[in-house]
């Protein structure tokens, strides 16, 4: 087997919250191959949210290595970091974060400016992104033009518009629901399959059963680290809810 | 990030808050307009100054009588008549820094000729004077020796009452008469336009020195020519004060004063007093300039206020670009960009506005306007300054802001 995409070894990470310090990670050794899945579970507190910083190079760690496909992370500094943000990792959010205003395909194109990609290859990568998302006709929409379900595909089509080897999903569903939470999940689930190394941030039991691995968190210690024989299939799910909603002759909603 | 994706994104914020923007450039627009127009105005003055003492002439020193004490009051300067004409003739045959010098005796007297009658001033001249005083036939010709010596009776027009008499016929050839004297009207004198106090230069009619003394004035064949006042124009690259010097010791000859009394006339260095006054209209011009500089300056105040308040409130923006792999100096460039973008904008209104008002206050207010590239450049040059100057603080502040903050931030 080659060398795992990452690698963690005893991170940590403290912070001073009025007067004392708060251990937000202590001493996190986690190994993550290329082509998983996994999603990152914990209570609010448990560290997660810290971990995922690190792992997604937003944030430094006290202590401790980071290696993201056999480079040393941990020491870099901020241009060198955001160069990494930039061409490996891909980043999607719960609040989408998207830029208010600002077309579809301009949206997906964002992380491209930041690396010199001329505007023509620019829109033309993004344009296909977008398609893989299935929003194709929607390119010269504004985020507010778009449902949340969409703003959040567009989102995910930005974190893949640079060829990243990892997605860093951070609580993706929290402002969704079931169905359209379904439908993102299938997305991941599907860029899964052709390979992408997909972490995923949730405080929820259910969505982290779509993943095929779940690291669970509490205070700043990984405390449970398993397999999920069976995932759940989102698509599947999706279609099953989409059914069920399907207004029926007679029946009150 | 090229600096062409910038602007985009800085003209895409901008959008976003039009009526912000706008009003943030107001301060540049007005800056810069009011830069552009007290230039013009200040300029202008200057210029009409210059133009002045070329009309003038240039190196002039104006020899008057000094003053007479009759029981002890004092009569002021030219009340007293030692000047004469030899006097005048001395100070060119003399004095080899003086390359004119014309006696001239100074009348007033109803005129009347072609089509009306005028009342106006006139001088009895000799050739010289043209020299001291900058005047130049604009049409027919001007007299000589000769007819200073014969007394002829010929007269040259100022262009007022040339046209206060003829229209606009042509004066040359035509009879008029000064005082019941007939003239001839040999030539016409180019145009002057106002002097300094207001007085049109151009209402005068210059004749032979002798022609007024004898046959105009009336004044007999006196012993003492006397004259009213004496032009002496010093030759260039002459010392003023030293030439200055050397008249007042030639009058102080010929008049036999001795060594302990006041002189018995007065040295006027007209050019001098007209370079103080464009040294003061210069000055005027430089601080109305300041003053409207502090209105620029006030505007770029404005402008980072601004970019502070776009900075805080796009502070998820800025994280999300720098998630996505923006560096500290590509969202450095971006809030620069856009602060320059707006003060250029501003700047570019401004000059439009600018000359505009300038134009108007040329226009309506019918003062002298100097419109020149300088300050233009200037305006647009100190209006990118300003918003690199002011875009820089904030921008910095931007720039360092950590990702994870920034994308956390509410």
């Amino acid at each position: 087997m080659s060398t795992p995409l990452i690698v963690t070894r005893q991170l940590a990470k403290s912070y001073e919250l009025g007067g004392h310090v708060v251990h937000a990670l202590r001493g996190v050794s986690v190994e993550i191959a290329a082509g998983e899945f996994v999603a990152v579970m914990g209570p609010s507190g448990s560290g997660k949210s810290t971990f995922m910083n690190l792992l997604g190079c937003l944030d430094t760690p006290g202590s401790g290595e980071y290696l993201l496909a056999g480079e040393r992370v941990s020491g870099l500094d901020r241009d060198a970091l955001a160069a990494i943000r930039n061409r490996r990792i891909g980043f999607v959010f719960q609040s989408f974060n998207l830029l208010p205003r600002t077309p579809a395909l301009e949206n997906i194109a964002l992380p491209l400016l930041y690396c010199g990609v001329p505007a023509e290859e620019r829109e033309r990568r993004a344009a296909a992104r977008l398609a893989e998302v299935g929003l194709a006709e929607r390119g010269h929409h504004h985020p507010a033009q778009l449902s949340g379900g969409q703003q959040q595909r567009v989102a995910i089509a930005r974190a893949l518009v640079n060829d990243p080897v990892l997605i860093l999903a951070d609580e993706p569903t929290g402002a969704l629901d079931t169905l359209t939470s379904c439908e993102v999940m299938a997305l991941l689930q599907q860029l899964n399959a052709h390979g992408m190394t997909v972490v995923l941030v949730t405080h929820e039991r259910d969505i982290a059963e779509f993943a095929k691995r779940v690291i669970t968190f509490r205070d700043g210690a990984v405390v449970e680290d398993h397999a999920v024989e069976w995932p759940k299939d989102a698509a599947a799910m999706a279609e099953e809810l989409r059914t069920a909603q399907q207004p029926r002759p007679g029946a009150l909603a | 990030m090229n600096v062409l994706a910038s602007i985009r994104i800085a003209l895409r914020a901008l959008r976003i808050n039009k009526l912000r923007s706008a009003l943030t450039m107001l301060g540049i627009i007005i800056g810069v307009a009011a830069v552009i127009t007290m230039i013009a105005v200040g300029s202008g003055a200057q210029q009409r100054i210059e133009d002045q003492i070329k009309g003038l002439g240039t190196n002039l020193i104006i020899l008057m009588p000094g003053s007479t004490t009759a029981g002890g009051v004092r009569m002021g300067a030219g009340s007293r008549n030692t000047l004469t004409e030899e006097d005048g003739y001395a100070i060119q045959r003399d004095i080899p820094g003086v390359q004119a010098s014309a006696p001239t005796l100074r009348g007033t007297g109803q005129v009347v000729g072609g089509s009306g009658n005028w009342s106006t001033v006139f001088y009895g001249v000799t050739p010289e004077y043209f020299e001291a005083r900058n005047w130049v036939v604009a049409e027919g010709k001007g007299f000589d020796m000769a007819d200073v010596t014969g007394a002829a009776k010929v007269a040259l027009l100022g262009d007022t009452v040339a046209r206060s008499l003829f229209g606009d016929a042509d004066p040359v050839g035509q009879v008029i008469r000064i005082r019941t004297v007939p003239f001839t009207v040999i030539g016409v004198l180019e145009r002057k336009g106002q002097s300094l106090g207001g007085q049109d230069q151009d209402d005068v009619i210059l004749m032979p020195i002798s022609t007024a003394r004898k046959r105009v004035l009336g004044q007999g064949a006196g012993r003492l020519r006397t004259v009213g006042s004496v032009s002496i124009k010093v030759r260039d690259g002459e010392d003023m004060k030293e030439v200055e010097g050397q008249i007042r010791e030639l009058m102080r000859q010929r008049h036999r004063i001795q060594q302990d009394r006041e002189d018995d006339f007065t040295l006027r260095n007209l050019s001098e007093v007209l370079a103080t006054r464009e040294e003061s209209s210069r000055i005027m011009g430089l601080l109305l300039a300041a003053v409207a500089s502090v209105s620029l300056l006030v505007g770029g105040i404005g402008i980072m206020n601004i970019m502070l308040v776009s900075v805080t409130e796009r502070t998820r923006e800025i994280g999300l670009r720098m998630a996505v792999g923006a560096r500290g100096r590509d969202i450095l460039t971006q809030f620069l960009v856009e602060a320059i973008t707006l003060a250029l904008i501003g700047g570019l209104l401004g000059i439009v506005l600018g000359l505009g008002g300038s134009l108007a206050i040329g226009h309506f207010a019918g003062w002298p306007i100097h419109l020149g590239m300088e300050p233009v450049a200037l305006s647009v040059g100190f209006a990118a300054a300003i918003g690199i100057f002011f875009g820089f603080y904030p921008a910095r502040k931007a720039s360092l802001l950590l990702p994870i903050e920034a994308l956390r931030y509410e």
